[in-house]
């Protein structure tokens, strides 16, 4: 684990874990960004002149595909580790694609509230709704990004298991559920307020 | 006058240093190949630093030239400055008889890119990104940072920030306008002023690419420190700058985003035509129908960084000092456990104080009592450092060399800044001041001065390890002298001003009798402020002919300093050391210790020698 390094000095430095640290440094900024604009929603709210509306069915509709595709990556990710190949590519597939359709029924969910009037500028209750979710799936839009690389690789290269290999897919793998939870902390955190 | 022989030190580092075989595979190497991957794309956390530099000095010069700009517009209002003309154009208007005065609108531009230029592009980015990146992986023993891909992207961000801001100055409606702090609704509504528009739609494009820069920046800083220290450098063996740009860089991935949160809500009610800052407007006479927003919503956002960002300033600045002040002392720093533990209160503290900066926005008084309590606590471990500097000096075997006044310079200006903190911190005391020259006069002292300070020590010391030349110590000692008496000439009468309650970013005072009889007081000002300006020419002057002409380091270790950076070669090349790496054995402040000068913190603790760092 990363942290032995830090309060073991007899170690010599590894810079393969200096990598995941990196990753979890990073999550905890995403952490913050997002518990700045939910605290500017906590704190707008009681202020007044705050419209009520219900949220959109697909965004329920998309908790479950997030969920089935962490799900997806942590069979690949034991497959990769199993050294089972075609399981490993099938499942790493799946993952991607119900990723995408992560986006895709939030779009639906967007298009949902729009068509009820719901439009960004309606009211800051809905304004509030469109950023948070909007820069999730930017966040979400970069772990694709990090697929389509995982994917490049496992289709372009020999299929040979080393440490190094299971820690760099490791990273994909602890940010796509980072990313997943994070979604899910929203949803309840919009369903309760 | 280093004691221990360069052979010997090779020999100490080949003979208990770790081997991480990284010249047999040449991994950094490869990407070194022409000019423009070595100098400019660069991976090297050297090159990176010294690409700060440049930049940050770049900007130094714009951002102080703007400021003696508007300070003659407060010091001589009548006189004319048609001289200007060429370079301000349109922004100087000539009357019939010639005479040439500056568009107010124009000063408000330059006051609000005085503050953002100093603020993010010199002292964070200048400061923080320059030493930042040259010490750590040379203080802590490694290669270079966890990962030099993003150290390089970082810098480019800055790159592009920097572009966009500069773009913005030569726009016909001019650069932002609405001050460094970018409230709404002036910020808000690209109406609201001339500035508003395409200037602040820049503002915001440079400032979100340089929270990217930051970002990616401090990520690495705090994973290097923490994972790629070399072996035995333990926590509290290492150098305090090391700690205080580990602090620094937290407070900075902590705070950063929720002003990054903040940018964007505001981007949306630029753009998007939501209302999260806007109510009750009138533009004109019309009533606007954005409602239901919150502009002190804003300001809780954006002093919630903009608080911590005061320490991201000058917690590096500290950090040099403390150490330039002992290696130059010739002691150890008094007290290393408690200026660690300061730094963390410090950094802590910083996270609990954001709404001193609104007292008088409409906060309310009794939530203002708990800002109160907890802004007049970080005296406490702001004291601590401040008493430690001074018993590290006592007793001191001091040289007087430049780095050192500037060390001592920083220590004079903390204190005097500091001091007035405790009267801004109050808020009733803030009823009278807040908003007047007295605040000005806080700030700059306390963390504009106190922190070019800190970079012009870390500057001057370290200016033999990134170049291989000494710079000019007289001509040091001229650029100390002047700006540590102008500094004071600038600030010390502002406080008095602000006493008198003038206000700040005024354009001009003749309608208000009640501050008619500080012409000469403004007139004084603006002169030693020339003069100061005229001082930090000569140490751009300095910076770049020492650079090719200064004197030629011949000794690995100049200063007789013990940690590890003076371990690497004279002209050291990427992964720092052409061998092995040196291992730890000690902490980084053995001076003095059982009688010898300085023991560096790879040598071996001798026979019967007990660790200072327990």
């Amino acid at each position: 684990m990363p942290f032995v390094q830090i309060f073991n000095k007899e170690l010599a430095p590894n810079k393969a874990q200096a990598l995941r640290f990196a990753l979890w440094i990073g999550m905890a900024t995403i952490v913050m960004f997002f518990a700045a604009i939910t605290s500017a929603y906590l704190v707008r709210k009681p202020a007044g002149n705050w419209y009520e509306f219900k949220l959109p069915i697909q965004f329920f509709y998309s908790t479950i595909i997030i969920f089935s595709s962490s799900l997806f990556l942590e069979l690949c990710y034991r497959s990769l580790k199993g050294k089972n190949e075609s399981k490993y590519k099938l499942y790493l597939l799946l993952a991607f694609l119900t990723g995408i359709g992560f986006v895709i029924s939030q779009i639906f969910a967007f298009k949902n509230m729009v068509n009820q009037g719901l439009f960004i500028d309606l009211n800051v209750s809905v304004s509030f709704i469109f950023v948070i979710a909007g820069m999730h799936i930017l966040h979400i839009l970069g772990g694709l990004i990090a697929y389509l690389i995982s994917i490049t690789i496992a289709f372009t290269t020999l299929f040979k298991i080393d440490e190094l290999r299971i820690l760099k897919f490791d990273l994909l793998r602890q940010y796509w559920h980072f990313i997943g939870i994070l979604w899910i902390y929203l949803l309840v955190f919009l369903i309760l307020q | 006058m280093s004691s221990v022989h360069h052979q010997e030190q090779d020999q100490l580092i080949e003979k208990y240093g770790y081997d991480d075989h990284f010249h047999e595979h040449h991994e950094g190497d490869k990407f070194q190949f022409n000019f423009l991957t070595k100098y400019i794309f660069s991976m090297d956390h050297k090159i990176i630093a010294r690409q700060f530099l440049f930049t940050g000095i770049f900007w130094a010069i714009i951002g102080s030239a703007m400021s003696i700009i508007f300070r003659l517009q407060l010091g001589f209002p009548d006189a004319s400055i048609a001289w200007l003309k060429p370079l301000l154009g349109k922004w100087i208007v000539l009357n019939d008889a010639g005479v040439g005065t500056l568009e107010p609108e124009f000063y408000y531009a330059l006051v609000t890119m005085h503050g953002t230029i100093i603020v993010f592009f010199v002292l964070t980015a200048g400061l923080s990104g320059t030493f930042s990146n040259f010490l750590i992986p040379l203080q802590i023993g490694a290669r270079d940072m966890a990962s030099p891909f993003l150290n390089m992207l970082s810098y480019w961000f800055f790159f592009l920030s920097s572009v966009v801001m500069f773009y913005s100055l030569f726009l016909s409606t001019g650069p932002f306008s609405g001050g460094w702090t970018a409230y709404p609704p002036l910020s808000a509504l690209p109406q609201a002023s001339i500035g508003s528009g395409a200037g602040m739609t820049l503002w915001l494009v440079s400032l979100a690419l340089f929270v990217v820069s930051v970002l990616l920046g401090g990520m690495n800083y705090i994973t290097t420190v923490l994972n790629l220290r070399t072996k035995g450098m333990s926590l509290w063996r290492m150098p305090l700058t090391i700690w205080a740009f580990l602090v620094t860089a937290i407070i900075g991935l902590l705070s950063f985003p929720v002003l990054f949160s903040g940018f964007l809500l505001l981007i949306f009610d630029r753009s998007m035509g939501t209302s999260f800052y806007l109510s009750d407007i009138f533009v004109n006479g019309m009533a606007l129908d954005r409602i239901g927003g919150s502009p002190i919503l804003y300001q809780h956002i954006f002093w919630f960084l903009g608080h911590p960002e005061v320490y991201i300033i000058i917690l590096p600045a500290m950090g040099i000092v403390s150490e330039v002040l002992s290696v130059h002392a010739r002691k150890p720093i008094f007290g290393y456990r408690a200026m660690v533990y300061s730094i963390l209160a410090i950094a802590f503290l910083s996270f609990i104080v954001w709404a001193h900066h609104m007292f008088m926005s409409g906060v309310n008084p009794f939530l203002s009592n708990f800002f109160v309590v907890f802004t007049l606590i970080i005296a406490v471990p702001s004291a601590v450092k401040v008493f430690n500097w001074i018993s590290t000096l006592y007793g001191g075997n001091i040289r007087l060399n430049t780095p050192m006044l500037f060390c001592i310079g920083f220590i004079s200006m903390f204190i005097s800044g500091g001091l007035t903190g405790i009267f801004l911190g109050n808020s009733a005391i803030d009823i009278q001041q807040h908003d007047t020259y007295f605040v000005v006069a806080h700030f700059h002292i306390v963390m504009g001065v106190a922190a070019f300070f800190g970079m012009f020590a870390g500057v001057y010391n370290w200016f033999p390890k990134m170049f291989g030349r000494y710079m000019n110590d007289t001509l040091g000692k001229i650029h100390f002298w002047v700006t540590l008496i102008g500094a004071y000439a600038i600030f010390g009468p502002m406080h008095f001003l602000g006493m008198a309650g003038v206000p700040r970013r005024y354009y001009l005072f003749d309608k208000f009798d009640a501050f008619s009889g500080f012409d000469t007081m403004n007139k004084f000002i603006t002169i030693a402020a020339i003069i100061s300006f005229f001082a930090q020419i000569v140490f751009v002057i300095n910076f770049f002919w020492s650079m090719y002409k200064g004197k030629r380091v011949t000794s690995q270790n100049p200063y007789g300093s013990n940690s590890l950076e003076w371990t690497t070669p004279i002209d050291a090349g990427h992964g720092n050391w052409p061998g092995k790496i040196p291992t730890v054995q000690r902490w980084s402040y053995d001076y003095g210790k059982d009688g010898i000068e300085f023991t560096q913190q790879h040598v071996p603790l001798r026979e019967g020698e007990t660790p200072s760092d327990h």
